[in-house]
């Protein structure tokens, strides 16, 4: 008998006053008696609508009938066929917008909580699996891939299962790209991306760290020299965006980009790290996405007292996943929409005093169909704050783009590449994520590295 | 991890390296920087490509010790390992062209100086070399500037070698007694390069920059190294190092280095304490 149950169950969550002060993970995750109450509400429909929603094709129904059964390490490799990341996924995905939206018992009630029994999933494999790494038989064909993000790592799993001899270069001195870079330890712990990175290797993938493309080597010189048969360029969103206005030089100024840096790949939330930040006491983010609500729940757990999401539109036209808005609500931020910064108020040793923002009023709707925010005349305030995050977007990294000779960039500088192949204008060279779509998800990119990977081994043994 | 083949003091804070890492040297051109990490959690630094040799396979930094990390550094000796290295990023230098081009190069700038002037004499570019520092014992560098040069003038802020006086003195008496020159390339402290701006801008000769504001990733993706060019703001890591001097706006590059100096003289003296008691 399905649990007909109208509510899915809620995810067992740290307290929002102990959990704004420290950077431990919010969501703790469903319990073996919850994931299997969950998984009874699953109708196991015979058209799998959900399954159209998942940028990467998961079999939910069926991964959720073997949690039904209890054969959780069954579930694990319903979801390991489809996707390379699961506990990252389960934790990262809109679900909300992709499997979840379509799912039947939406309709009247709540949709199956897909991405919780997924989390459950994902964790109780990596509790209890014992890791017995199945290396593929070589084929013989050597691919590189740019960036170990999540658009890299997946592409580098789904080839490394053919048995392709995989190398990932990454710039920093860590894998993971966004995953370690921008998404605070409280959302994903980076032990879980670390897993995920080892799961990696331990099927033959060779990750080099400290590898600026572009720079030490070029994708021509991969190619030709080092033997490369194609190249995978998930190389990532690129520089942050200003707003241009007067005072964004001034000391206490981030971009989201840097704060979140500094705070997660260069840990400077922890005492004694050796990255410095500027533990600030009230705090600006502009931006109403995911990384504006990351950085401003970071800054509140540095120890700020007042943290401000200034966004110009309304809370409705906010484009962060709905539940980040919550916890960021439940955490003590306060949003300040339909507002605008004009002006980085500073003091006379240059650092940051004050936003000076105008109200905005919604007008008609424009070219991306959302209504036109419009300043208010005469309705400038000044917030008082010690700093502001910048999170409004980012512009495409030029390294790769100058240093590839033949490789077409559009008019923002992404890289072109075919929707479901990933090819761009150089044969053999395929790219994906957020170096060709600007800025967007974790799944969307990692949808891209899994077609591509099909394109690649296509493009390879038709060769 | 990257081993340290040769470890030279210059002077009593200022250290030269030598690092085994052969892709990055195959590379390398002047003007161009390196970012490294010490230690497993340390913080990432830039610092300026001083020398490389393709052959060996290795590239040379020189360092000041100013905070924590170089501090670390230093403590590293020859047969150790960097943690991190990598590079060559940023922009190279721009020598094609030039017949004639005076280097000016301040303190421990005068490691990023060189290597530039170096090239410009192999392809036969006249040099003339200004160097200064604050006295006799923090000289760097001198043979090998001699070497690359055609004219060579030194200058001390106290007078105890060379001339007594600054860069921008020697500069302007070289102007004055009819030198011109394709391009000024000045180095050093960002007060130096303002002025040595200030004066060249007066003659109106093209003068190059290379900026060092504060960095994390290096490679285009944090924006912690803007600075406003032109009224335009520019990335230090992809857009640069190296920037028309008369279009940096320098005060506010200066406001902006002074972000974490409170940090930064905490941990240094931690850090200090910390090797004084391995000491003891």
């Amino acid at each position: 008998m399905p649990n007909m149950s109208l509510q899915k169950n809620p995810m067992p969550s740290q307290d929002p006053q102990v959990r704004n002060k420290n950077f431990q993970e919010v969501a703790l995750g469903y319990t073996k008696e919850i994931a299997l109450d969950e998984a009874a509400r699953c109708l196991n429909c015979k058209n799998m609508p959900c399954v159209k929603g998942c940028p990467v094709s998961i079999e939910i129904p069926n991964f959720i009938e073997k949690v039904k059964e209890g054969d959780f390490e069954g579930a694990y490799q319903v979801i390991a066929k489809s996707s390379s990341l699961p506990a990252v996924c389960g934790r990262v995905c809109p679900q909300e917008t992709q499997c979840e939206s379509k799912c039947v018992r939406g309709i009247k009630g709540e949709p199956v909580g897909i991405g919780r029994l997924e989390r459950f999933v994902a964790d109780w494999h990596n509790e209890h699996a014992g890791e017995e790494a199945v290396r593929p038989q070589p084929n013989g064909h050597k691919v590189a891939v740019i960036g170990a993000g999540p658009a890299g790592l997946t592409c580098a799993g789904e080839l490394a299962k053919k048995g392709y001899a995989v190398t990932i270069f990454e710039a920093l001195h860590l894998a993971g790209g966004v995953l370690v870079c921008g998404i605070p330890e409280f959302r994903l712990p980076k032990s879980i991306v670390q897993k995920e990175v080892d799961g990696l290797k331990a099927m033959g993938v060779d990750v080099e760290c400290n590898s600026v493309i572009g720079k030490v080597l070029t994708i021509d010189e991969r190619m030709d020299e080092m033997g490369y048969e194609a190249v995978f360029i998930g190389s990532g969103a690129g520089l942050p965006r200003f707003m241009g206005i007067p005072g964004e030089e001034l000391n206490g100024v981030y971009s989201a980009n840097e704060f979140l840096t500094r705070v997660n790949l260069m840990k400077a939330y922890r005492e004694g790290a050796d990255t410095p930040i500027k533990k600030n006491q009230r705090v600006a983010v502009v931006g109403g996405g995911n990384v504006a609500m990351d950085a401003a729940r970071c800054a509140l757990g540095l120890g700020a007292d007042t943290v401000y999401i200034v966004y110009r539109r309304g809370m409705e036209e906010l484009p962060a996943r709905k539940e980040e808005v919550e916890h960021a609500e439940e955490e003590g931020i306060i949003f300040k929409t339909l507002c605008n910064p004009v002006e980085v108020v500073g003091d006379e040793k240059g650092f940051v005093k004050g936003v000076k923002c105008i109200e905005m009023e919604l007008g008609e709707p424009d070219a991306s169909g959302r209504r036109r925010p419009i300043e208010k005349p005469d309705s400038e305030f000044v917030l008082d704050v010690d700093c502001m995050i910048m999170s409004i977007g980012t512009s495409p990294n030029p390294l790769i783009k100058s240093t590839t000779k033949g490789l077409d960039t559009n008019k923002h500088g992404c890289i072109v590449a075919d929707e479901a192949t990933g090819q761009t204008s150089r044969p053999g060279v395929f790219a994906g994520g957020d170096a060709v779509t600007g800025a967007a998800t974790v799944i969307l990119a990692m949808g891209a590295g899994k077609s591509a990977a099909k394109a690649i081994d296509e493009y390879i043994q038709n060769k | 991890m990257y081993k340290i083949v040769r470890k030279e003091c210059l002077n009593p804070t200022v250290t030269l390296m030598e690092v085994e890492a052969p892709l990055i040297a195959r590379k390398a051109e002047p003007g161009q920087f390196i970012i490294l990490r010490v230690d497993e959690d340390g913080e990432r630094i830039p610092l300026t490509v001083a020398d490389f040799d393709r052959e060996k396979g290795t590239v040379t930094i020189i360092f000041q010790i100013v905070g924590a990390t170089t501090l670390k550094l230093n403590h590293l000796e020859e047969g150790d390992s960097i943690h991190d290295f990598v590079g060559p990023l940023g922009v190279a230098s721009h020598t094609e062209g030039l017949k004639k081009v005076a280097v000016i190069g301040g303190g421990v700038g005068c490691a990023i100086a060189y290597p530039i002037a170096k090239k410009l004499h192999q392809q036969g570019t006249e040099v003339h070399s200004i160097v200064g520092f604050r006295n006799k014992d923090l000289v760097i560098l001198e043979e090998e500037f001699k070497a690359a040069s055609s004219k060579f003038v030194m200058m001390t802020d106290d007078g105890s070698y060379g001339d007594k006086g600054l860069v921008t003195d020697a500069l302007k008496a070289l102007l004055d007694s009819g030198e011109t020159y394709d391009e000024v390339i000045a180095i050093g402290p960002l007060i130096m390069m303002k002025f040595v701006c200030k004066l060249t801008k007066e003659y109106g000769v093209k003068t190059v920059v290379s900026m060092n504001p504060i960095m994390i990733d290096g490679t285009g993706m944090c924006g912690g190294c803007r600075l406003t060019v032109g009224g335009k703001t520019k990335f230090a890591c992809v857009d640069g190092p190296d920037f028309d001097g008369h279009e940096v706006d320098f005060d506010e590059a200066m406001s902006r280095s002074g972000m974490y100096r409170e940090f930064e003289r905490h941990a240094y003296e931690e850090t200090c304490n910390l090797f004084q008691k391995e000491v003891e």
